[in-house]
C-alpha cells in the first residue's frame, strides 16, 4: 500500500498540544518562506519595468505588471552578438534532451534486463564497471571526450552532445533498471521462454511494460540532469548549437549599457521551466517509482 | 502423450553437485510426483526436464526424442510455477494467448482455445482482468489455463499449491487430479508436501540430496519404504522410530527398546519379521511404528501379533477425528493415534496396543529396511 490513512490515529488533546502544533506550523511556515523568497524575487523582478527596478526595492511587488522582459528574453535579447533571444537555444535543448533521454533510457533498460535475467559469466563485473561510471566526475572526461568527438566528426554539434549525455547517463539508467529487474520474478521470464518468446520478445512484450515505474524515474532523472547540464554544453558546443543553459549565461554576461535585471530574471525562469514542469507534472510518479520495490503492492 | 526417460542425469552448479546421477522412466499418461525436503534437487530436476537448466551429464528423452539440446519452447511441455509467474501487465486472456501469439497461431484458433480452456477452468468471467485483481486461487487457475491451452505432451508443475491457503489447496488438489483423469497427459509434479504426493501420484519419487531414494506407487512408498528416510518423510505425524536391539527372550525374537532411564519394552516380532531379522543377537536396529499402529488397548478388532504395554501419557493432542497421545520412551516422544473417546488426561497410566504386523525394522547403521 503506497498510501496509508493516518487520519484515524488517536491524537493528544489539550492546550499544551495545541500550542505545540501552532509552534510547529509557524516554524514550517518560516522555512517555506525562506525557501520561496528567491523565486518570488525572480518572478516579481521579471514582471517589473527597468525604471521600477531602479526606483523600488528588491523585495517590493511590481506596481505595473509588464511582460516586456519575458518577450525580450524569449525572442530579442542579445546572446553574444546574436539578438534573437533564448528561443533558438531553447529548441537546441529540446533537440538534445529528447533523443538523449530516449536513447539512454532504452539502453539502460536493455542493460538492466540482460544483467539480471540473462545472466552470463562476468555479469557482475560488467555491472560493477558500469556502476563505476556513475562516480566519475564530469571534469575528468572533458578532454578525452573532446578528442573522441573530434575523431568522430561530431565536435561542436548537437548530436555530439547527445552522444556525451547518452554515454554518461548509461551508468545511472543501467543502475535504475538493474535494481528494478532484480525484483522481477525469474519465473515470469521462464514462463515466457516456455511460451516461445525470445530475448527481445520477452523484453518488449513482457518486461518493458512491467517496468513503467522504473521508466518514469529514469526519464525524470535523465531529463533533469541533461536539461540542467552546463559543463558539457559549454565544453562540447559552439555558438549556435549551445543549449539554453549556456545561452542563459551568455545573456547575463552580454553587457551593452544598462544591466537589464528583469530580462535576466525572465531568461533564468525560462531556462528552468522545463525541469520545474516535469517535477510538477510527474513528481508524484517519481517518488512512487523510487520507493517501488521497497514496499510490495 | 509422451514418456519421459532420464539416464544418469547429473547437474552441477559450479562445484556443487545438485543432481547426482538420476535414472527415471516415466510412462505415458503417468502422474509422477517428485517429493523431498527443500534443497533435495527436486525443482532442479524439473527445470532440467523443462530445459530451463542445462544438464551437466546424462540424457533426457521426451517422447523417445533426446532433448538435451532442445530449448524449452520446442520440448512440447507446459509448466505451472509456484509463483504462478503470470504476466502482470497482461489481461487473463492475453496471459493465456501469449504463447500462441509468440508461435503465430491464427486469431480464430486462439479465440477457440481460450473459450475451451476458460470453460474448463471456469474463468470465463475473469478474462478481461489483470492478474493483480485476482485472488490466489483464481491466479492458480489462470496459470493452469496458460499451461493447458498449449495442449502439450507433458505438464510440469513446480509446487503449484504451496502459495494457497489450506482449504483452497485441498480443493485445487482435487481439481488437478480430476484434470489429469480427464486429459490423461503425462504430468511431473514437484512438491514438498507428502500428503499432496500421496493423494495425486500414480507413482512417487522420493528424493534426498540429489538422489532418488525410492520410486514406487503411493501404497508401496507408505507400506514398504526402502529405508529410514523414505519411512520418515512420508506420513503425518511421522513414523515413530525407536532404536533398539534384537534379543531372544524365552525362545521368541523381540526388539528391546528404551532403558536404562526408562523401563525397556520388548516388542515381540511377528514371524515374518523375526525370520528376516533374528539370529543376530544384539544387532542394533530401529523399530518403526506409525502412529496409527499404536492405539488404546482393546479398542480395535483383535488380531495376531499385538503387543500390549503400559506407559504414562505425557502430552495429549486432539486433532478432531483422532487424538494423538504422546508418551516418553527411548529418548523420544512416541505418538499413538487413538479415538477421541479413548483419550485420557496427561499423566494417566495408559494401556497401549501396538499392531506388530505393521511394524518395520531398519538396520541402525545402513538405515536400510530389514
Amino acid at each position: 500500500m503506497s498510501r496509508n490513512n493516518l487520519g484515524g490515529i488517536v491524537q493528544q488533546k489539550g492546550t499544551r498540544h495545541l500550542m505545540m502544533r501552532t509552534l510547529l506550523f509557524l516554524t514550517l511556515g518560516v522555512f517555506c518562506l525562506y525557501y520561496l523568497i528567491p523565486l518570488i524575487v525572480m518572478i516579481a523582478t521579471s514582471l517589473k519595468s527597468l525604471e521600477e527596478i531602479r526606483a523600488g526595492s528588491l523585495l517590493s511587488l511590481p506596481q505595473d505588471v509588464t511582460f516586456d522582459a519575458w518577450a525580450k528574453a524569449w525572442s530579442s535579447a542579445c546572446v553574444g552578438v546574436r539578438c534573437d533571444g533564448l528561443k533558438p537555444f531553447f529548441w537546441n535543448s529540446v533537440a538534445m534532451v529528447v533523443p538523449a533521454v530516449t536513447i539512454s533510457t532504452i539502453l539502460g533498460a536493455l542493460n538492466g534486463y540482460a544483467l539480471t535475467k540473462w545472466r552470463f559469466p562476468g555479469a557482475d563485473i560488467i555491472f560493477a564497471l558500469i556502476l563505476f561510471g556513475a562516480f566519475i566526475p564530469f571534469q575528468v572526461i572533458l578532454l578525452p571526450m573532446a578528442r573522441t568527438l573530434g575523431v568522430l566528426g561530431l565536435a561542436g554539434t548537437i548530436p555530439g552532445l547527445v552522444l556525451v549525455h547518452v554515454i554518461y547517463g548509461l551508468a545511472f539508467t543501467t543502475l535504475f533498471f538493474r535494481n528494478f529487474f532484480i525484483g522481477v520474478s525469474s519465473g515470469i521470464i521462464q514462463a515466457a521462454q516456455i511460451d516461445g518468446a525470445g530475448f527481445f520478445g520477452i523484453f518488449f512484450r513482457i518486461v518493458l511494460p512491467m517496468s513503467l515505474p522504473a521508466v518514469v524515474v529514469t526519464v525524470i532523472w535523465q531529463y533533469t540532469q541533461i536539461c540542467n547540464d552546463f559543463l558539457f554544453g559549454i565544453a562540447f558546443t559552439v555558438g549556435d548549437s549551445n543549449p539554453v543553459t549556456v545561452a542563459l549565461n551568455n545573456v547575463v554576461n552580454t553587457s551593452t549599457g544598462v544591466k537589464e535585471y528583469n530580462v535576466d530574471m525572465a531568461a533564468a525562469i525560462i531556462a528552468a521551466l522545463p525541469t520545474l514542469a516535469v517535477y510538477v507534472i510527474a513528481g508524484a510518479y517519481f517518488v512512487r517509482g523510487l520507493s517501488a520495490g521497497a514496499v510490495k503492492g | 502423450m509422451s514418456d519421459i526417460r532420464l539416464e544418469m542425469v547429473k547437474k552441477n552448479f559450479g562445484a556443487t553437485e545438485v543432481i547426482k546421477g538420476i535414472d527415471l522412466a516415466i510412462d505415458p499418461g503417468e502422474f509422477v510426483v517428485l517429493v523431498g525436503p527443500s534443497g533435495c534437487g527436486k525443482s532442479t530436476l524439473l527445470n532440467l526436464i523443462a530445459g530451463l537448466e542445462t544438464i551437466t551429464e546424462g540424457n533426457i528423452y521426451i517422447g523417445g526424442k533426446r532433448v538435451n539440446d532442445t530449448p524449452p519452447r520446442d520440448r512440447n511441455i507446459a509448466m505451472v510455477f509456484q509463483s504462478y509467474a503470470l504476466y502482470p501487465t497482461k489481461t487473463v486472456r492475453n496471459n493465456i494467448t501469449f504463447g500462441m501469439v509468440s508461435r503465430g497461431i491464427p486469431k480464430a484458433d486462439q479465440d477457440a482455445a481460450v473459450a475451451e480452456i476458460s470453460t474448463l477452468l471456469q474463468i470465463e468471467r475473469l478474462l478481461s482482468r489483470k492478474p493483480g485483481q485476482l485472488s490466489g486461487g483464481q491466479r492458480q487457475r489462470v496459470a493452469m489455463g496458460r499451461a493447458l491451452v498449449r495442449k502439450p505432451d507433458v505438464f510440469l508443475f513446480d509446487e503449484p499449491l504451496s502459495n494457497l491457503d489450506a482449504k483452497l489447496r485441498i480443493e485445487m488438489r482435487t481439481e488437478i487430479k480430476k484434470l489429469h483423469q480427464r486429459l490423461g497427459k503425462t504430468i511431473v509434479y514437484v512438491t514438498h508436501d507428502q500428503i499432496e504426493a500421496m493423494t495425486l501420484a500414480s507413482r512417487i519419487a522420493v528424493m534426498d540430496n540429489g538422489h532418488i531414494r525410492q520410486f514406487a506407487d503411493p501404497k508401496t512408498i507408505y507400506e514398504d519404504p526402502v529405508d529410514l528416510f523414505v519411512a520418515g518423510f512420508m506420513g503425518s505425524p511421522p513414523m515413530n522410530m525407536m532404536p533398539g536391539k534384537i534379543r531372544t527372550l524365552g525362545g521368541q525374537c523381540v526388539v528391546s527398546t528404551g532403558g536404562p532411564e526408562d523401563e525397556p519394552l520388548d516388542f515381540l516380532l511377528p514371524p515374518a519379521l523375526s525370520e528376516r531379522a533374528c539370529g543376530q543377537e544384539g544387532r542394533d536396529v530401529i523399530l518403526g511404528l506409525r502412529p496409527e499402529a499404536i492405539f488404546a488397548a482393546g479398542t480395535e478388532l483383535p488380531g495376531a501379533n499385538r503387543f500390549i504395554f503400559e506407559r504414562p501419557i505425557s502430552v495429549v493432542e486432539p486433532t478432531g477425528p483422532d487424538t494423538m497421545i504422546l508418551f516418553h520412551h527411548a529418548g523420544l516422544d512416541v505418538v499413538a493415534r487413538v479415538r477421541p473417546e479413548d483419550a485420557r488426561p496427561e499423566g494417566t497410566l495408559f494401556m497401549f496396543e501396538a499392531d506388530m504386523e505393521k511394524a518395520k525394522l531398519f538396520d541402525a547403521k545402513t538405515t536400510l529396511r530389514i
